[in-house]
């Protein structure tokens, strides 16, 4: 595993355990299709959210959310209506979010957690 | 989340407008919205805002930004908005303080690294601003000097972003800068031209002080080489000092057009010498993104002088005639109007005939009659009408210039004719003192006609003989009357006499 690989997937496990903690159940990992990739689907009782997890040694190169693109969030979309027609999603809503997290200097990590694109 | 307003001044034509910027930070992903009907120039200030910022240690929070500038049916172009741009979203961000960005306008443009540059039009803005009731202005550090020429107000030199955040209450420690200076082009200061140096051509000296005592617009109809464009460049010389209002006006147009204002607001009325090739939107003003001033409003208050006027396409000199009846120029466009102040005064100078020599006594003149009439025709009727002093200016002889060689020549120097020239003014101002104007030429017709400044039959005898036979235009009747009075302020005289008035009409009519 590529050091990068090694380090999306350490984030994708914070993440996972900070919904978790935050109270969502996690209901999907890693979902595959041709057209890309879906983190975490994780819900709450009211919302199904499609994550999106970017993961940063120090800002040198921005911020996480910053390296989600329009393009990449128009990918999101279309993945969100994949999963749920597979999927039953209930008459709850469905979100996408993204999950930043940043390593600093010390290695301890920053989560942030941006609820909705194009809200 | 948080909103956080500021203002800047949007400039139309010399018009400053106070705009609003309001900036609100949200959650979503980081961007940068500018709304408010922007330009090209104005929407890249998103990206010279967020650099500035970052590289000046104020980093924006990574959330979606949106910056609006309000009103927003105003077009508004420029970089000059960078600088309120930016404090907007620091105070959104929570990085200054609200209230103070609020109370503040701000003008200036950023650099990437966060330095503020010098900007066009900082005095016509920040005239615009205090009219507006602005109390405090922040400007780069280079247009201090400039912002400081308008009284009542406050104004705040920044030479970096992180300066002015820190000012505002931003919690930085302060790093050294070097202000971005004012690029100074030094112009060479126009040596004052001496009067006394034209040899001969007494009567064009005398009609020179009469047009600079009563402000009247001349035409000087002479051979190449007979000393024309030398006389129109020493007009400016024997114009008295621009007063405040006027000073403030002239120096406001240099500045839109980029000329650096150091500081000292301009006294000196300006001459502006356009070439013949010139369009009727470089004179006039016009532009289609920008409106800009040209040569009449850089010509304010001072001298517009047109060499080899009938080379100027006709339609050009024509556009002239609306800015010489109001003072001021409105240029309308798909997009917008701006209006200009064009208060000049009017020398023109021209050849007889296109080979230039009809009417000399020495080199025969080999054109047609009909080549001489179109020549001179060009200057159309309309224009010629408005200008007061029309005079023939001769080739000097060789006995002249020698006399003149040898000292003998009694000539009028700067010094002697300016001093004329100020006593003439002051006594047309004290006799006008009940009125709105101070100069001779901005005096209406009918008010000469009226009460006790009517003059006697036996006075306008002759004007009237020249009215009465078609000689003369009700409007030229009403000017010539004007040329008479300043004459007579000349030779101190209480009001015109009949000889006042003959030579008024022989300096009109002398064509």
């Amino acid at each position: 595993m590529t050091k990068s690989r090694e380090l999306g997937s350490r984030g994708e496990d914070t993440a996972a355990e900070y919904l978790e903690r935050v109270g969502y159940r996690i209901l999907d990992r890693n979902w595959r299709r041709r057209a890309g990739e879906i983190d975490i689907v994780a819900e709450s009782d009211d919302v199904v959210a499609i994550v999106e997890v970017k993961t940063r040694t120090g800002l040198g190169a921005g911020h996480p959310f910053e390296a989600v693109t329009p393009s990449k969030a128009a990918r999101l979309g279309r993945l969100a209506y994949a999963w749920s027609a597979e999927h039953h999603v209930g008459g709850r809503r469905l979100r996408i979010d993204v999950i930043g997290i940043t390593v600093g200097t010390t290695g301890e990590l920053v989560v942030e957690h941006l609820q909705g694109l194009g809200a | 989340m948080s909103v956080a307003r500021t203002r800047v001044v949007a400039l139309t034509g010399l018009e400053g407008s106070i705009v609003e910027v309001e900036a609100d930070l949200s959650s979503g992903l980081p961007g940068f919205l500018l709304i408010g009907l922007p330009d090209a120039s104005l929407g890249e200030a998103r990206d010279r805002v967020r650099a500035a910022a970052a590289n000046s240690g104020c980093v924006l929070p990574p959330k979606k930004l949106t910056v609006n500038l309000s009103p927003a049916s105003l077009p508004k172009h420029g970089a000059s908005f960078d600088l309120g741009i930016a404090v907007a979203a620091l105070a959104a961000a929570d990085l200054v303080s609200h209230d103070s960005a609020a109370r503040v306008v701000h003008l200036g443009e950023l650099g990437l690294d966060g330095r503020l540059r010098p900007i066009q039009g900082v005095l016509p803005a920040v005239l615009g601003a205090v009219r507006a009731g602005a109390e405090i202005v922040m400007v780069p550090s280079a247009n201090v000097d400039e912002a400081s020429l308008v009284p009542g107000v406050r104004v705040v030199g920044m030479p970096s972003l992180r300066d002015a955040a820190i000012w505002h209450g931003g919690d930085f420690t302060p790093v050294d800068v070097d202000p971005v200076p004012l690029e100074s082009v030094d112009r060479p200061k126009s040596p004052d031209l001496e009067l006394a140096d034209v040899i001969g051509n007494a009567a064009a000296v005398d009609a020179l002080i009469a047009a600079a005592s009563g402000g009247h617009h001349l035409l000087m109809v002479g051979p190449p080489g007979a000393g024309k464009t030398m006389l129109a460049a020493r007009l400016p010389a024997l114009l008295p000092d621009l007063d405040i209002a006027a000073a403030l006006e002239v120096t406001s147009v240099r500045s839109l057009c980029g000329v650096p204002v150091a500081g000292t607001l301009e006294t000196r009325p300006p001459f502006e010498n356009p070439h013949h090739s010139s369009s009727a939107a470089s004179l006039i003003g016009g532009g289609s993104a920008i409106l800009r001033p040209g040569s009449v409003s850089l010509a304010t208050r001072g001298v517009l002088f047109l060499d080899e006027a009938p080379e100027f396409a006709m339609s050009v000199l024509d556009s002239l005639r609306q800015p010489l009846e109001s003072g001021r120029v409105t240029i309308q466009r798909a997009h917008g109007r701006a209006e200009f102040p064009a208060r000049f005064q009017l020398v023109m100078a021209a050849n007889p005939c296109p080979c230039g020599q009809y009417g000399s006594r020495d080199v025969a003149c080999n054109c047609s009659p009909f080549q001489r009439r179109r020549y001179l025709g060009r200057l159309s009727g309309p224009l010629v009408d408005r200008v007061d002093l029309q005079l023939r200016v001769g080739r000097i002889g060789s006995a002249q210039f020698r006399l003149a060689a040898d000292g003998q020549n009694s000539t009028v120097t700067t010094f002697e004719a300016r001093a004329r020239v100020a006593a003439a003014r002051a006594r047309s101002a004290e006799r006008l003192r009940e009125t709105s104007w101070s100069l001779n030429s901005e005096v209406p017709g009918q008010w000469l006609r009226s009460g006790s400044q009517r003059l006697s039959p036996r006075e306008t005898r002759v004007i009237d003989d020249a009215l009465e036979g078609g000689r003369l235009t009700m409007r030229g009747y009403d000017r010539l009357l004007r040329v008479a009075w300043t004459l007579a302020d000349l030779d101190a005289a209480p009001r015109p006499t009949s000889e006042h008035v003959a030579s008024a009409l022989a300096l009109r009519r002398s064509l």
